[in-house]
């Protein structure tokens, strides 16, 4: 069965930012914050609590899809999508079409970073804030 | 600089509101973090002006391979000390290193005085003084909000800003004031807020999203995986995030090293009630990470506060650690968790060093006790154990209140030099004493250390490792660590961890991301930046034959005994004579 990446336990988070480090340096070859597709952080400056703004991998009509024009965004088994960067134009339709704003848009090489769920963040967390659950149990489907 | 074959260096004359960036190839040899920040403090310094003149430079470093490996999560700030007069050099934690490499700078180095009161906005687009009048006199919290609200507050930069602020303290310049780094980590000691607010700097922001592509990522991957594993699974660093650092409290009051009472004693009657124990079971709320640590060592501990009749509760929240306990508690008698968390919570706001603030306010005690000093000079009842009266006293020293609280807010030096007392104004060279009463190491290892501290050279730490007390084996191990610890500062690992960055270890770390680098070359760097430093202290004018140590270190008994006068001097002119040989070396 595939899992998919929940940010289940953002309360113990440390704010350490292993999980966006190691993201951009599995997925993008960059130390950049800007290009990790998780993106822990707070809601009013250090002393209020820590989030994590991630994919929810929605299952069966993810808005992004419906918004892609150029069939750039792929359903991914599990839930979530996977970016076809050859087929993707750069038009940054699928940003705002997110509604928790889990799509960033990588200004150098003009197309967006999505999680792929490949679950290398939630290896890296050492409070198990995030974590890889099987589809069929993840707490958000759309 | 990650990535290039040179340091990048960001130049602010706040006189001027010009800046310029240098590309430094020679400060390589350097490697980083308080390398390249003594080099730049030499290279900027005015000896001939007052320490707190305007023009005297503020350096800001951060290490070679900063924020991307484990642990390397600290900044380091190079100053000349309004406290003590000399070499000033202080490091915190927070979001700072990393906001500093997605700016894209590995150094700041700010000069003069703004017109006006001002903040500064350094990113990887941009550079900007802002209009900070309204927030002059605001406490730190306060600040911190404004700016956060007014910079880069779209929402996805959360988390990835770094603030620096001061508080009236600094505004005011009192010598020891400090720098918070996002609101919980601090630039404690030496003065660096006083430093900031003579320049009219409230506020420092920096923020960067820069791209930092990863040349060799097997390898680099490979040297983040180790280091990682062994600070989540070794166990080394399993205490700081468990109690933190107060875990030390029972242990060191145990053995009798816990400075109590102005250090008439070394052990606390209620160390119990301030153990860190005691503060995990009633106040701990939450535990925090500096940026790329995933120890996560920050304790936060929470109190119920009544501000008005009527059951009116608040809930504060502050940073403890065990150097605060230490210095707000023990030393002042203070024996309640909730008390020692108010008083914190106030040094805050104030923007004070707390372990400077409490030996201060230690040394008045015990000035007022023995009529030095009048209330009339005090204006409110110093004495050990009322945490009240040390509240207040926090308060006036910020706004200067008074001619004893300008002296006070010089440090224990001064105004014991001014009022008498100064074999129990308990301070090395004019920065006042750590929490430890071990033995010969902690107090010949903050006498000889380039900036007094006990982490110069980790004294009270081989008071406790070294099975039998050799003189000469000790003042060699001194010089060593300290050599040491100048090389692994160019990195500006979190001292917590140098157990995890072994010699090994830092090759692997630095090699995989392009250093070529040897054994050998760590060794010359830490003795190319000791005498780099040595040689800042020498040209500020310090003299390290001249320094004078309170009687009491030779009266109170520590955790090895009651220590001999002599013999301490003795070790430190031991000691000059390695430093004076360093200096002969050549590592230019």
């Amino acid at each position: 069965m595939a899992k998919i990446l929940q940010p289940i336990a953002m309360n113990k988070c440390l704010g350490c930012l292993a999980c966006m480090n190691v993201c951009s340096t599995v997925n993008q070859k960059n130390h950049s914050l800007n290009k990790s597709a998780i993106k822990v952080r707070t809601t009013g400056g250090i002393t209020s609590e820590y989030i994590a703004v991630v994919c929810l991998g929605c299952r069966d009509n993810p808005a992004c899809i419906e918004a892609c024009p150029s069939a750039a965004l792929k359903k991914r088994a599990g839930g979530g999508v996977l970016v076809d960067a050859e087929q993707c134009i750069g038009c940054r339709k699928c940003v705002p079409a997110c509604i928790v704003r889990a799509i960033n848009f990588d200004e150098e090489t003009k197309k967006p970073i999505i999680c792929r769920h490949c679950g290398v963040c939630a290896r890296f967390c050492p409070h198990d804030c995030l974590q890889m659950i099987e589809s069929e149990e993840a707490m958000v489907h759309a | 600089m990650l990535n290039e074959k040179y340091i990048k260096v960001l130049y602010i004359d706040l006189d001027t509101e010009k800046v310029r960036i240098e590309r430094r190839h020679d400060l390589v040899s350097y490697l980083g973090g308080v390398g390249i920040a003594s080099k730049l403090l030499l290279e900027n310094l005015r000896p001939e002006l007052e320490p707190s003149a305007p023009e005297q430079p503020i350096v800001f470093a951060i290490g070679s391979g900063a924020y991307i490996f484990p642990v390397l999560s600290k900044t380091v700030a190079m100053f000349v000390s309004p406290l003590t007069g000399e070499l000033g050099e202080s490091y915190a934690g927070g979001r700072l290193a990393m906001s500093m490499l997605m700016a894209g700078y590995d150094a700041l180095v700010i000069t003069g005085k703004s017109k006006r009161h001002s903040y500064l906005t350094v990113s990887s687009e941009n550079v900007n003084i802002r209009d900070a009048r309204a927030m002059w006199g605001l406490p730190l919290t306060e600040s911190v909000r404004n700016i956060r609200d007014r910079e880069h507050s779209d929402g996805r930069s959360a988390g990835k800003r770094s603030i620096l602020c001061i508080g009236p303290g600094g505004e005011n310049c009192v010598d020891y004031a400090c720098v918070a780094v996002d609101v919980y980590r601090h630039f404690g000691r030496m003065g660096l807020g006083a430093c900031m607010g003579g320049k009219n700097l409230k506020a420092i922001m920096v923020y960067g999203n820069r791209s930092i592509p990863i040349l060799d990522q097997k390898a680099y991957f490979k040297a983040y995986q180790n280091i990682y594993k062994k600070c989540t699974t070794s166990g080394l660093m399993a205490k700081y995030h468990d109690l933190g650092t107060p875990v030390n409290i029972l242990p060191l009051n145990k053995s009798g090293g816990l400075p109590t009472l102005n250090l008439q004693s070394g052990t606390f009657e209620h160390a119990d009630a301030v153990s860190g124990e005691a503060f995990a079971q009633k106040n701990l709320v939450r535990k925090l990470s500096c940026s790329g640590c995933p120890v996560g060592c920050i304790h936060i501990g929470m109190y119920r506060r009544e501000f008005d009749k009527g059951h009116e509760y608040e809930a504060i929240s502050v940073a403890y650690d065990y150097e605060l306990i230490f210095a707000l508690g023990s030393f002042l008698g203070v024996k309640e968790t909730d008390e020692i968390l108010a008083i914190i919570e106030e040094v805050e706001e104030y923007g004070l060093d707390a372990m400077s603030v409490g030996v201060c306010l230690g040394w008045a005690t015990e000035a007022l006790e023995r009529g030095l000093v009048t209330i009339d000079d005090t204006l409110t009842d110093l004495k050990f154990g009322n945490a009240e009266g040390y509240i207040q006293a926090i308060r006036y020293i910020s706004k200067r209140k008074n001619e004893f609280y300008h002296a006070l807010g010089k440090g224990c030096r001064y105004a014991s030099g001014k009022y008498g007392g100064e074999d129990f104004a308990m301070q090395f060279a004019g920065n006042e004493m750590p929490g430890y009463h071990t033995g010969y190491g902690s107090v010949v290892g903050p006498a000889v250390g380039a900036r007094h501290s006990h982490l110069c050279n980790g004294g009270y730490s081989l008071d406790q490792s070294m099975k039998e007390f050799d003189e000469d084996v000790m003042v060699e191990k001194l010089f060593l660590e300290e050599c040491e610890r100048c090389m692994t500062n160019s990195l500006v690992m979190c001292l917590f961890a140098r157990k995890i960055y072994d010699r090994e270890t830092i090759l692997e770390a630095l090699r995989s991301i392009g250093w070529s680098i040897t054994d050998e070359d760590l060794t010359e760097i830490g003795k190319r930046i000791y005498q780099t430093k040595l040689q800042i202290k020498e040209a500020l004018g310090f003299k390290q034959t001249e320094v004078k140590l309170p009687k009491r270190f030779f009266e109170t008994p520590s955790m090895n005994g009651v220590l001999d006068e002599e013999t301490a001097y003795r070790m430190i002119r031991k000691y000059v004579e390695k430093t004076d040989a360093l200096m002969q070396e050549s590592y230019d």
